[in-house]
């Protein structure tokens, strides 16, 4: 007689409910939603946009509400959720060598938010100004 | 050994998830949370200003590419985290996922290319 195997019994819709390490795993994943919307929402306003003046400012007005400015904030929350994981492993994901050396992690990551800051200001004075 | 599409699926996934990195938080602020803010005029999203900034063939193709990138990336997650979700017909959701990315991008080359 074979012994049954052990299966662990999880729920299949909730099983990230369970701890605060898979609820972070949850919420990593489930910013490429957030992202994803707005990204759609960009590509709608420039298609407006392409239409002339009156259909974008329609759409600028649409997107203006509490509504649109509620998306935009937690989408908002969900981008930097999604950069501050998506830097936390590039020392895993792209070791550097500096005369035979290994780059301490700290090092790479914080390369990354220093040209995050480099990226951010560039956009905002080339768009805002 | 059998050849797989992976590595070209696994490299647009993670090009599109850095660019998001690097530039979404900052689009969101200028495109939906600056102006409420009072960090920016009204003007920056003026219809003027901003096909003053999209005419250009360069610009044109940055903002294409950008949005490409970021579009698949989500896609491709999404359709990851819906078999994490408890989703099992992956061919659904992976047609669900593929096919807005699609759309989107087709919506975006009219745009573009109607500027």
């Amino acid at each position: 007689m074979t012994r049954r195997p052990y299966i662990r019994d999880l729920p299949r819709t909730s099983w990230w409910l369970e701890q605060p390490r898979y609820i972070r795993y949850m919420a990593r994943e489930i910013s490429a939603a957030f992202i994803g919307i707005y990204v759609l929402l960009l590509i709608t306003g420039l298609f407006r946009l392409s239409q002339g003046k009156a259909a974008y400012e329609t759409f600028l007005a649409s997107a203006e509400g509490p509504v649109g400015l509620s998306f935009a904030v937690i989408a908002m929350v969900f981008a930097i959720y999604h950069t501050y994981t998506w830097f936390q492993v590039t020392p895993k994901a792209m070791p550097l060598m500096f005369a035979g050396k290994r780059v301490p992690g700290a090092i790479i990551v914080a390369a990354h938010w220093f040209g995050f800051v480099i990226v951010s200001a560039a956009l905002w004075l080339l768009v805002g100004s | 050994m059998a050849r797989s599409n992976k590595p070209i699926v696994w490299g647009l996934f993670a090009a599109g998830g850095t660019v998001a990195a690097f530039i979404v938080p900052v689009l969101i602020l200028i495109t939906c949370l600056g102006v409420p803010l009072g960090l920016l005029s009204a003007d920056v999203l003026s219809y003027e200003h901003l096909l003053e900034l999209l005419q250009h063939p360069l610009s044109k193709l940055v903002t294409f590419a950008v949005l490409f990138l970021i579009i698949w990336h989500a896609a491709h997650r999404m359709r990851i985290t819906g078999h994490d979700l408890g989703i099992r017909n992956d061919t659904l959701v992976a047609f669900v996922c593929y096919g807005v990315a699609a759309a989107g991008t087709l919506l975006m080359l009219v745009a573009v290319f109607g500027l």
